[in-house]
């Protein structure tokens, strides 16, 4: 009995190590995290990028997403949620962040469909569709130009548009700001240029009605 | 308590604690492992899934070994730590660029090749794969040894 008894104290310290350890390292990453945020806060935000809600909302969410994103579809009538909760008081923006496999024709169609002012509408359209132009994490344009047949958007115009290099500079520049800003996975947001450090639904909740709390009292 | 002293002759114990060494090893390398993959994000190349395979298993053998005593630990325990010795030596020639690793097309898994984790700039997890397993290996060994008589 003595002997279990050793064991079982053995159990208990090593698993109190690792749940110690893992705190620090935990904590010790969102602190850089934040840092880093702090550090590169100009390129949270570009002027091109698509945006939602009140101009003067003083609470500004900012997400890096890649339309075949499981996660990112998921998260999108959260934030919508959230915006409705709190009328004019938030501001979403979108950042272009293709990790999939084949995404960056994708994200090159919603630039184009922001050129025409459907965005949001085709954004909305491609999370509807996801699981027909997305097969097993891989995107195909193929698959979500067909889908885009069906929406008000204008193809060939959007085709023609696709072109324009401005389309690409802005994907590469929300690209190269997502490397600066340590975004290696979507969805990645930052509320009011905090990073959103432990994932979840939850974490974003309080995120965001910290914020909302500290901004308008 | 006092029985227990009478029944059980010091050797007994000094073999239970080896075995219960090995066990804390095991125990060790498995959390540290789980810390790598799962806390720091490392992902784990195919090497080192093998070097697992063969060391989270030996928690459970250990432990069982343990309550109560069991001699035959010794034969369960020892062709199981043998095989992730050896991948964990091989890991250790393949990332120290003894032998090549073979040239497969880049994709985004890890490759085992690479280093990306070193402790005071000289310990690697290969390393320490190494050195718990020889360290196991050697314990059993000895326990081999003391219970034999």
């Amino acid at each position: 009995m003595k002997k279990f008894s050793f064991v079982a104290a053995a159990i208990v310290l090593l698993l109190s190590v690792f749940a110690v350890a893992t705190y620090l390292y935990n904590s010790q990453k969102a602190d850089d995290a934040s840092a880093n945020a702090q550090k590169n806060y100009s390129v949270l935000e570009r002027d091109h990028s698509p945006t939602l809600g009140d101009e003067k909302a003083k609470v500004t969410i900012v997400e890096f997403f890649d339309p075949a994103c499981g996660t990112c579809k998921a998260f999108y009538p959260f934030l919508k949620q959230a915006m409705e909760a709190y009328p004019g008081k938030i501001r979403l923006v979108m950042r272009y962040l293709p990790l999939h496999q084949g995404s960056d024709e994708v994200v090159n169609i919603l630039e184009a469909a922001h050129q025409q002012d459907k965005f949001w509408e085709i954004l909305e359209a491609a999370y509807k569709t996801q699981s027909d132009w997305t097969q097993h994490h891989v995107a195909q344009p193929e698959a979500f130009w067909k889908m885009l047949s069906y929406t008000k958007l204008d193809v060939e115009n959007a085709k023609q548009d696709l072109k324009n290099p401005v389309i690409a500079q802005r994907i590469k520049q929300d690209i190269a700001d997502a490397e600066k800003l340590n975004v290696t996975k979507t969805p990645g947001f930052f509320v009011n240029g905090k990073p959103l450090t432990s994932f979840g639904f939850q974490q974003l909740k309080d995120l965001i009605e910290t914020e909302l709390r500290n901004n308008y009292k | 308590m006092t029985e227990s002293n009478e029944r059980t002759p010091m050797p007994l114990d000094t073999a239970w604690v080896i075995i219960f060494i090995c066990w804390l090893l095991a125990t060790a390398g498995t959390l540290g492992s789980l810390f790598f993959s799962e806390v720091m994000g490392l992902k784990p190349c195919v090497l080192c899934w093998y070097q697992r395979i063969f060391m989270y298993p030996l928690v459970i053998i250990f432990l069982v070994g343990l309550f109560p005593l069991d001699r035959a630990v010794f034969r369960y325990a020892l062709p199981v730590a043998i095989i992730g010795w050896c991948f964990a030596v091989y890991h250790y020639l393949v990332y120290s660029g003894y032998i090549p690793e073979n040239l497969q097309p880049c994709s985004e898994d890890a490759s085992c090749a690479e280093i990306n984790l070193e402790l005071f700039g000289l310990i690697t997890i290969p390393m320490m794969s190494i050195i718990s397993y020889t360290a196991i290996i050697v314990l059993l060994f000895i326990f081999r040894r003391r219970t034999q008589s």
